[in-house]
């Protein structure tokens, strides 16, 4: 895997993030920086408020409390005359544009083909011509693998494929910033590999992503950095080498402890 | 997974012991409805399992109630219904029940045949005569432009009022409500003979400020013609049963579709136009040509603030002339006609809209209507 990559204006920056719903308080004071071309693996415990991390990052949900700033500009907000305004609608979804997300579900558009899910945002969103998106398209498909399943609609793909095509749909945004959420924990065994071999590729060639994953083979080999979350908060951070294999924290020693089998099998299928 | 279900001889209504053994599609949490496939000794049968009324069954709740299945969702591989041939006599004696029913139904048939084509009152010639009688056809093309205005202003004011049931104002969300409720609660026909004496109730309408000056003024009864008083009746009660069906077709659209779009830099309006709606309308389809079906029927309600529409039309022909059932059939068999065009071009629109539905290939035209009549045979 390439060195860390050099230390400038980070691409993401979130600064003591909260995000409370009701009386739970799911995240409690959140801050962490990701530089370019980094891949940052989320790991923890089930309900440690991971998904709610990376929905707060794009404003799926609003955080209670905290900023984030995504290459420099603050997110969901502007300063004006030396207090914060929260920006509109149309505003806030053209921030989004720069923030790619994968989610556990793919949740494809189900009346459009591969191609159509792919082209539909450049073309309605950023108002790109047609032409050089179906190209850009056509080319992020062959990049997945399903160049020939351009035109088949998701309920024709396997799962496998249905998140290649959504990987694709994200890419085709140009985003500065990839987020994914459990990308292979809705697929059956035989093909988390498929998913998995894609977004360690784009990790190859330079994208900065947040991968939220249970594949901790994965988490070793393609990420520069784990954080272990635990009750909305980041118990431990640090290189894979240390918090996997060496954590000097009690609470990810347990974690990891309960899913060691898991570590066995995805190393195995990490290192292909 | 699939379940075992046998039964039992002592069902009281029909002699089920050649039924044999019953295999139900209990796939838990699916929706398809179950089919059941019974294997009888010497034909291959799909019928729909007895109701539990029959005390027979021994099924779990859960397959107790099982709609009138459609015929196209027979698992693949097995035998398939087919109609009796010469090698199925000894068919008869086994299933007195179904072959005494088929009897009456084939003697009421003849009965009816022989009626038609005897009865003096049934004159045909008058029938042909006035099927494409110019005033008569002229009743058609106002029973269909009606039809198509009142369901334009049912689609477009059913959606207004669904998108106001499900917007976060109260205020529009109650008043959607109201409308609702007023309009799904009087009778239709009251409905349209309020809009016809709408001037004795409002004598004058103007247009201007609310409250303040006026622009246009009118007198109502020159503005709300019969036409205009038989559109907005049809009209404005139809968008009550838009609005669910429109109501209920976004809200089975998974919420995670909207998100997606949502990440991808979506504003709501343009995900609801892109993403939901579309996918809305594949629920939204079937029950609007439904919808338009009764309507076109429903036009005939408005021969009472006397519209010459089709119903109409025939009416004022046979009050002189005292042809009334041949004029009634001539009515009659245009209904049915436009009727089944509408069918036809229905299911062209369904197979438009549930594109990306399923692995399979949507059932041709054919298909389905074969599906449709063994459904009905069996049910
Ligand atoms: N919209 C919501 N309303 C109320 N509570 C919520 C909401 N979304 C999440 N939560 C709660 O926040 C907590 C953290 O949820 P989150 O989905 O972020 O966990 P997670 O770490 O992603 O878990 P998993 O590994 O199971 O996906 C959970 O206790 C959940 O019940
Ligand atoms: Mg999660």
């Amino acid at each position: 895997m390439t060195g860390r990559p050099a230390d400038d204006e980070p691409i993401l920056r979130i600064d003591n993030l909260h995000k409370r719903f009701g009386q739970t308080e799911v995240l409690r004071g959140v801050s962490f920086d990701v530089h370019a071309g980094e891949v940052l693996c989320v790991i923890g415990p089930s309900g440690s408020g991971k998904s709610t991390l990376l929905r707060c990052i794009n404003f799926l949900e609003e955080p209670t409390a905290g900023t984030i700033y995504v290459d420099g500009e603050m997110m969901g907000h502007r300063v004006e005359g030396g207090r914060l305004v929260g920006l509109r609608a149309t505003e806030l979804a053209m921030q989004r544009v720069h923030i790619g997300m994968v989610f556990q579900s793919f949740n494809l558009f189900g009346h459009l083909t591969a191609l159509q899910n792919v082209i539909e945002a450049p073309i309605m969103v950023k108002k790109e011509p047609r032409a050089e998106v179906e190209k850009l398209a056509t080319a992020l498909l062959d990049r997945v693998g399903l160049a020939h399943k351009a035109h088949c609609y998701p309920a024709q793909l396997s799962g496998g494929q249905q998140q290649r095509v959504a990987i694709a749909r994200a890419l085709a945004m140009r985003p500065k910033l990839m987020l994914f959420d459990e990308p292979t924990s809705a697929l059956d065994p035989e093909i988390v590999g498929e998913v998995l071999q894609v977004i360690q590729a784009l990790a190859i060639d330079g994208t900065t992503m947040i991968v939220v994953t249970h594949e901790m083979g994965f988490a070793r080999e393609v990420s520069h950095r784990v954080i272990f979350m635990d009750e909305g908060v980041i118990v431990e951070s640090g290189p894979p080498n240390d918090v996997l294999v060496n954590p000097s924290h009690v609470r990810t020693r347990q974690f990891l402890a309960r899913i060691t089998a898991p570590v066995t099998r995805a190393g195995a299928e990490g290192t292909t | 997974m699939v379940g075992s279900l046998t039964l039992r001889p002592e069902s009281p209504s029909l002699d089920l012991r050649k039924w044999g053994t019953c295999n139900l599609d209990l796939r838990s949490g699916s929706s398809r409805p179950a089919t059941c496939i019974v294997n009888g000794p010497s034909a291959s049968t799909r019928a729909d399992v007895p109701a539990p009324s029959t005390g027979t069954a021994t099924a779990e709740p859960s397959a107790a109630r099982l709609p009138g299945a459609n015929a196209l969702e027979r698992p693949v591989g097995r035998r398939q219904w087919r109609l009796p041939g010469r090698g199925d006599l000894p068919r008869l004696v086994r299933k007195p029940a179904r072959w005494t029913l088929l009897a009456v139904v084939l003697v009421l048939l003849a009965m009816l045949g022989h009626l038609l084509a005897t009865s003096s009152s049934l004159q045909w010639g008058v029938v042909g005569h006035w099927f494409v009688n110019g005033g008569i056809l002229a009743g058609l093309v106002r029973t269909l432009y009606l039809t198509a205005l009142a369901m334009t202003i049912g689609i477009v004011g059913g959606t207004v009022l669904a998108l106001m049931r499900l917007s976060k104002s109260a205020v529009l969300s109650l008043a959607a409500t109201a409308y609702i409720w007023f309009f799904r609660g009087t009778p239709l026909l009251v409905q349209i003979l309020f809009w016809y004496n709408i001037a004795a109730f409002v004598p004058r309408i103007s247009i201007g400020v609310p409250f303040g000056p006026t622009l246009i003024s009118g007198s109502t009864n020159a503005l709300v013609t019969t036409l205009v008083a038989a559109t907005l009746g049809l009209g404005l009660n139809e968008a009550a049963y838009m609005s669910e069906i429109v109501r209920a077709g976004i809200m089975s659209v998974d919420a995670r579709q909207t998100e997606a779009a949502t990440a991808l830099g979506m504003t709501k309006r343009l995900a609801f136009r892109r993403i939901v709606f579309p996918q809305a309308m594949r629920f939204i389809i079937p029950p609007t040509g439904n919808q338009t079906i009764s309507m076109l029927k429903g036009t005939s309600l408005v021969s009472v603030i006397s519209l010459p529409e089709l119903l109409y039309s025939v009416q004022l022909v046979y009050a002189r002339t005292f042809q009334t059932i041949p004029l009634l059939v001539v009515a009659c068999l245009w209904y049915l006609v436009v009727t089944t065009v509408l069918s036809v071009g229905q299911h062209f629109v369904e197979r438009h809209f549930g594109r990306g539905e399923s692995r399979k290939r949507s059932a041709s035209f054919m298909e389905r209507m074969r599906a449709r009549q063994f459904d009905q045979i069996l049910s």
